[in-house]
């Protein structure tokens, strides 16, 4: 067999994950599973919980919270469809007798599944804002966005990894909860801080900082992790 | 039907698969117990025998995704034992599923596992033109295409990724007696361009007449060999 070069392989791992992240992106806009049914099912979340507060006050406080209890939940049904599409015809059979690359997979699928969460927490920022009166101070805005990316990578690379872990149990959809819930306290807690911070709720802007540092080293352990462990995972 | 034989390409006469006294164990028990087996460039190989015999675990075998336990083997210039990453990519493994994307369209489908091997748009419109895929079908989802149809654009897809050795568990299974016909013609084209078949099935009147050697797989050994010119 020829010797690629570290560049080559480099290059050919990344064609590898843009190809998994623009396909994973083409068949949500084909099916419109998230815009149709996961965007609507947090606005929902939102709107009910408005209903259970029934405190204009009270849910200016808690919307950083509620916002991302609702991208958590989304989550859940995000990482199901994203690895129901790969089991539904064994196509991840087909890609790991294929050769393909794990950890581009692992990546490819994390970008993708980043960018509809991200998507997703700019919808319910937008909709506190509107039903929770919440608003964001100038000082915050750099917070605020650097929490947004970093909740959303995190998020993303959790949910890949631990979708990809029950992706061949059985029992999967009651599974994956329980599995991932208690992963993503971390994110819920550090990017709950940090959006209060952002948007006024609690403390200053300097005290939501450290908190969106937690974000950002979950993010970047369970992406080293995800990138490492995901083959292994899938094959099993 | 264009396809890239790979690294055995480079040696012409050595054999595509070559198996000796090769045994693979699943858990503790040993589903291939001592294979020896050649099989050549173009050929369409049919292994036939009981359920549990060891065929789906032979394919698997040649397609590096069972380890070998014992014994040697090397099948498109790769060792199966050092080299089964390697392979990976050279192979086409087509089972029970298809291993599509259902919401995709028959030309994405192939165009995406065209492009995992670098395929260009050029190579992926030709494919999808043999293939009978490239006009009203190329533009459908999968989900809406027949057994058939869905089965060819599987096949299309084995075709783009330039698989030199297609390993394909029971080729024919749900399919009618069209859908089967256009799979022979498939496979048998295939071959004639110089990929390599091999075929687990139990259906004796299209294997037989398809298969240019035949192995009979019992127990995890070969009992028979046949061939046929």
């Amino acid at each position: 067999m020829s010797e690629r070069s570290p560049r080559d392989i480099m290059s050919a791992w990344w064609h590898t994950t843009r190809l998994i992240a623009k396909r994973d992106l083409l068949v949500e806009w084909r099916s419109r599973i998230a815009l149709n049914q996961v965007f609507p099912f947090a606005g929902i979340v939102m709107v009910m919980f408005g209903f259970a507060i029934d405190d204009t006050r009270l849910m200016e406080r808690i919307a950083p919270g509620l916002i991302m209890l609702a991208t958590m939940f989304s989550l859940l049904i995000l990482v199901q469809r994203s690895f129901a599409v790969e089991s539904e015809d064994g196509a991840l059979d087909a890609l790991r007798t294929a050769g393909v690359s794990s950890s581009a997979l692992f990546w490819g699928k994390s970008i993708a599944m980043a960018a509809q969460l991200a998507a997703l927490e700019a919808l319910l920022i937008v909709l506190a804002i509107l039903l929770y009166g919440s608003t964001i101070r100038p000082s915050g805005v750099v917070l605020l966005i650097a929490t947004w990316l970093a909740a959303s990578w995190g998020l993303a690379t959790v949910g890949t990894l631990y979708g990809g872990l029950a992706a061949g149990a059985r029992g999967r959809e009651t599974l994956l909860p329980l599995l991932l819930l208690p992963v993503v306290a971390p994110v819920l807690i550090g990017a709950t801080r940090a959006v209060e911070a952002a948007l006024g709720a609690r403390g200053s802007v300097a005290d939501g900082w450290p908190w969106m540092g937690l974000v950002a080293v979950f993010a970047a352990v369970f992406c080293a992790g995800g990138t490492l462990a995901f083959g292994p995972l899938i094959d099993e | 039907m264009g396809t890239d034989a790979g690294p055995a390409e480079d040696r012409p006469s050595s054999p595509v698969v070559a198996l000796d006294d090769a045994v693979a164990v699943l858990g503790r028990f040993p589903a291939l117990a001592g294979v020896t087996l050649r099989v050549d460039r173009g050929d369409i190989v049919w292994l036939r025998g009981p359920n549990g015999a060891g065929k789906t675990t032979l394919l698997r075998l040649c397609a590096g995704l069972v380890p070998l336990t014992r014994g040697s083997g090397i099948v498109l210039g790769c060792d199966l034992r050092t080299e089964r990453d390697q392979l990976r990519p050279l192979v086409g493994v087509l089972g029970h599923a298809n291993g599509l994307y259902l919401d995709l369209t028959v030309a994405e489908n192939v165009g995406f596992w065209g492009a995992t091997v670098g395929a260009s748009s050029d190579e992926i419109a030709s494919v999808l033109d043999r293939l009978g895929l490239s006009l009203r079908l190329a533009s459908l989802p999968v989900r809406r295409l027949s057994a058939g149809q869905q089965r060819r654009t599987a096949i299309a897809c084995l075709i783009a990724r330039r698989a030199a050795l297609w390993l394909l568990d029971e080729p024919h299974s749900g399919l009618d007696a069209a859908g089967r016909d256009d799979i022979d013609a498939i496979l048998r084209q295939a071959a004639a361009s110089g990929a390599t078949v091999m075929v687990a099935s139990h259906e004796f009147d299209r294997a037989a007449p398809l298969a240019t050697k035949t192995f009979d797989v019992i127990g995890g050994v070969i009992q028979a060999a046949g061939t046929r010119s």
